[in-house]
Parts: C-alpha cells; structure tokens; sequence
C-alpha cells in the first residue's frame, strides 16, 4: 500500500523542506519506499506551493501527480480560500489543518481531522523568519501524532540533522509541543 | 560501508560526478539542470570534490571547454537541458567527431517554441545522430550509477557518453540512493588516458581539413580519409553495445546494483503484451503491466536504457514472444512517429518477432500521465480490431486532438 500525501503551503513557508523531512524521516522508520516531490516549476513567495510524498514498503514506481490523497496537511488555512484542498483529499482521509479555531471546519464526518495551533506553537518557540512563523517543522509533530508514518524520534533525528545548531533546540522543544498539542476531532 | 541518503536525481548525478573524479566542469545553468550545477559548484568550492569549475557564458562554450580539457586529459563534465543542449549542437558533433570521452548530463526538458521548462525527452532525441552513446535513466540510483558507469564506458572506447534523465520526474523528486563507496568506484574507474598526448616538443595539429580520399604521410602510409573516420566512430557506437552491457554486469558484481545495460524487462517470462520506453515513463509502464495483469492480460516492460547505439539483437531476444509491442514516447520526429517506434519497427522488421505495434506520443511539456492510463490505452488498442501489422498513426495521450 502506498500512502500519498500532499503538503499546501505558501511560498516561503517550507513546505518543500517539510516534504523532505517527512520522507527521510519515513524511510528511518523502515518504509523502502520513499518520495518526496516540489510542486514542478517556478516557486513565488506568497503562492500557493504544493508538495507531496509517497511512502510504501515497497519502492516507488510512479512519478505521477497524486489525485486524491491519504493526507493532506494544511500549513496556511487561508489556502482554502485559494485552492481546492478537499478536492484532493480522499473521502475517508485525513486532514491536518494549521488553526487555532477547529470549530470553524464543518467537514464531513468520514473525514479524520486533526487540527494543531502551529502558529501559536512557533511563535512561542521563537520560530520566525522575517516576521512569519515558522511551521513546517510543528506540522511535521502533528503527522507524527495523526499517522503512522513516522515516530517523534523519527523526525527529532531528521530535525537534528537538517536543522543548523541555532535553532535546533526550538525546534525540537516545538515538535513535541506540536506532537502533543495536535488534537482529533471528535464525532458528537 | 556505502550508504543511503535521500536525493534528488541532480544531486545524485552530482554525487556521481564527484565519485568518478571529474577534473574539469563547465556548465550554465538552465532549468530543471540548475541544481545539479549548483550543487557541482559547491562541492567544488569546499574542497570536497578536487576539481576545475570553469565559468562559461553559454552552453556552447561549456562543452568546447570540456572539449579542450578532455583533449589534454583532464576527465571533463558537464550537463544542461532542452534549448541549452541545442545550443550545444555543433560541439556535441565536434565532441563526438574528435573522440572525446566526455560525460554530459541531459536532463530532459521540452525545447520551445513555445517555452516550456517542464519534461519531455525531444531535447535529447534531436541529438541522436551526433554520435554520442545516449542512457536513459529510469530512477534517481540509476542516474549515481550511470554518471560512474558513463565515464568508464566512455574511456575504454573514447566516445562521448549522455546520461539522459526525466526533468522534474526524477531531477527534483527526492527518493532514497545508495552512494557507491568512493574506494569501490576508485577501482572500477581508472584515471583517464587521452588517446592523444600533446607535447609542445612535438606539435601536430588536432582535425586538420580532410581531404576526401586517403592520403599517404610523409612515409607513405596511406591514412584514413574523413569517411574512414567517420566509420570508425560508427564502428566504436556498435563496439559500444558490448562495453555497455560488460561495464554494467561488472558494476552489478561490484556495486550489487544491476540496471541491466542496454535493456532491462519487467515480468516479460510469460508476457504478450509489452510497454517499451526509455526513463521513468518505462518505471511508470511497470504498475500500468500489474494492472493490466489484475485484468487477466499477460503484460510486462521492456525499458530501452540504452537509446545510441540502438540495442537491436538484446530489443529482438526480450520480444520475440510479444503479440504486441507499445512504445511509450516523450518525442517526436515531426512527419513521422515517436522515435523508439520508429527505430524498433526498423530493428524487429524481418526478425523472428512479428509483433504487432502501436506507437503513443505521451507526457510531451510535462502532461501528467498515471499508470492507469497508460493501462487503459493500452487495454483499448489490444481491443481494437484494426490492429495488423500496418504502419498506424500514433496515438497521443491524454491530448485535446480533435
């Protein structure tokens, strides 16, 4: 089985690196089978950005755009103004959204949300970069917590190794907030 | 102990081109090769990889500065893509021509008009006729593999080697690789010997004017004219055949990866029905075989990894139990048919394999193309029936042709 993922985000946002991480940090996991994919093209800061991931036990034999994906995680919810997020989401996938207000997503049920305060987290941690938080690396916490693609010590690895030593402490101290902070929703 | 990173296939190609201990490097940066360059120069620029990086202002005169680091023996690199490789055109006949051993990276992209950065392989297939050994790859530890391969094939019969690899598809796309150990390549990969030493105590001139007959020398040898040169070069591209798939088989016994040489095939023991095609388009014909299979029809993959020289009797020995033959194409030669149907119908035409064939023009300037698509075509021509073995107009893929 593979699982496909796909990654909205804004130019400037990390969501690439985010992407990248993931699949380094699946294939310390033990899946074989690992891709990590940009959106093709010229990238704008700003813009929607998408990027995606393939992870299996087996090698990845297709390159093709993923159509509906397993995952989606959502770095910037002013996206859904913009793109067309659950269009490309499965009917019974899940959705991690970056909001600090889950109340707001009248989704169907079928859909598994999660949904984390990943701004909050960042701008706690002092995740900045040129007066944006930074949240590629709490969103990674909370597809730790709502998959089962990777582990917390999966991604502390992979934070370790892509991350320089300045910020490294911060962003491991906001993968775990984000990681325990990431909450379900919950069916009345 | 070798080890797995994950990479994008620029970065391996680089890494790759570090491994082989390229000397000289010239390139200009174009779209999708642009970090594959970048990534040379950093290399280059830490002390990690002991090497020239020549700054050049286009693409012509990155491969003529290869040409001359080449010609005094210096192991030369370089890469580029779509209209960066035409602007090369003269120079890749002169690489060819001058039986220079340089390795050059295409990574493959549509040329324009109209622009387009996004991939297909008519850049690379407009080369064909240069006299350059032509590899496709059809993932990013292939492209590590053979950047090695490229140079060691290319220095035993001094012939210039392209690497061709998907732009985007696999030149962006991260996925895991396995990084030869340097010592390992060391041993597999000798240091360069030119086939001509300069010497200022004995100046000649390199590619005088030829005349067209044979001439004799001031001993009186008669001397190849410029047709026997020129037949050598073809001579040495079907020699190539052989070093291609010995290089290979020796590199799977050394580095436990085999790619298979000119060709390799996917479960074509009991296949009918078999997807040809050079790149990932032939890795993507693989889960498109396993769909057609779920519908009962016996299908497998046959990838051409090696495009020039062409691999007629290894294409003939994996076809000759197919009923049909589908070729995958991301080219054309305008007027005519995608260029791997164009050159296999050539090859199997009297052979022991009479399959029936269809040619598909697909993913031209980066069109998407899933699996089960190209399983649906497929599953649609075998249903088809007008198939017989006439000459039939390509089928393109997923474009608005009416």
């Amino acid at each position: 089985m593979i699982c496909e993922v796909i990654w909205h985000g804004r130019g400037g946002q990390g969501v690439v690196l985010a992407a990248q991480m993931l699949a380094e940090a699946a294939y310390r996991h033990g899946f074989r089978g690992v891709t990590a994919t940009p959106t093709f093209g010229p990238e704008r800061r700003g813009a929607p950005v998408i990027a995606s991931n393939r992870i299996s036990p087996e090698p990845i034999r297709t390159f093709a755009q993923i159509r509906k994906a397993d995952l989606v995680v959502v770095l910037d919810e002013s996206l859904f103004h913009a793109v067309d997020i659950l269009g490309r989401l499965k009917d019974t996938g899940v959705l991690i959204i970056n909001t600090n207000d889950a109340a707001r997503y009248v989704l169907p049920e079928s859909i598994h949300l999660f949904t984390v305060d990943a701004v909050g987290i960042a701008q706690r941690h002092h995740l900045m970069r040129e007066g944006a938080p930074l949240v590629n690396v709490p969103m990674l916490g909370a597809v730790a917590r709502a998959s089962e693609l990777v582990t917390i010590e999966d991604l502390a690895q992979v934070v370790k190794r892509k991350i320089g030593d300045d910020h490294l402490s911060q962003n491991l101290a906001a993968l775990e907030e984000a990681y325990s902070g990431t909450t379900m929703r919950k069916h009345g | 102990m070798s080890r797995v990173e994950i990479m994008t296939g620029n970065q391996a190609a680089a890494l790759g081109a570090r491994l082989a201990r390229v000397q000289v490097v010239a390139a200009y940066p174009i779209t999708p090769q642009t970090s594959l360059t970048e990534t040379l120069a950093q290399l280059i620029e830490s002390g990690e990889m002991q090497a020239e990086y020549i700054r050049v202002d286009g693409e012509h005169s990155a491969l003529t500065v290869c040409i001359a680091a080449s010609t005094i023996g210096a192991r030369a690199f370089t890469a580029t893509s779509a209209n960066g490789l035409l602007y090369m055109h003269e120079q890749i006949h002169w690489a060819a021509g001058s039986r220079l051993p340089i390795v050059m990276c295409c990574v493959n992209r549509g040329v324009g008009a109209p622009w387009t950065i996004f991939n297909d392989q008519q850049d690379s297939i407009s080369q064909r006729d240069t006299g350059w050994i032509q590899l496709y790859c059809r993932d990013n530890q292939e492209i590590i593999d053979t950047v090695i391969q490229a140079f060691r094939i290319a220095e035993t019969i001094y012939c210039p080697v392209m690497v061709c690899y998907d732009g985007f598809v696999l030149s962006h796309t991260l996925m895991p690789v396995e990084i030869p150990e340097e010592e390992k390549v060391d041993a597999f990969l000798p240091p360069y010997r030119p086939h001509t030493i300069l010497d200022d105590t004995n100046p000649r001139t390199i590619n005088p004017v030829m005349f067209a007959d044979l001439r004799a020398n001031a001993e009186g040898i008669l001397c190849d004219g410029y047709m026997e040169i020129r037949y050598k070069l073809e001579y040495a591209l079907k020699g190539a055949l052989k070093t291609i798939q010995d290089v290979s088989d020796e590199y799977a016994l050394v580095f436990g990866r085999d790619h298979g040489g000119l060709i390799w095939e996917y479960k074509t023991s009991d296949a009918e029905v078999i997807l040809t095609g050079m790149g990932s388009i032939a890795t993507e014909a693989t889960i498109a075989a396993d769909i057609l299979r779920e519908k009962g029809i016996p299908a497998g993959v046959v990838g051409i990894r090696a495009y020039r020289p062409f691999p007629t009797e290894a294409l003939i020995r994996a076809l000759k139990r197919a009923r049909s033959i589908h070729c995958l194409e991301k080219a054309v030669s305008y007027g005519f048919a995608g260029p791997v149907y164009t050159d296999l119908r050539a090859a199997l035409y009297g052979s022991e394999c009479d399959a029936q064939m269809q040619d598909y023009i697909t993913s031209l300037g980066g069109r998407d193309i899933q699996p089960s698509t190209i399983a649906e075509v497929v599953l649609n021509r075998i249903k088809s029936d007008a198939f017989d073995g006439r000459f039939r107009e390509p089928i393109w893929i997923n474009c608005r042709t009416e």
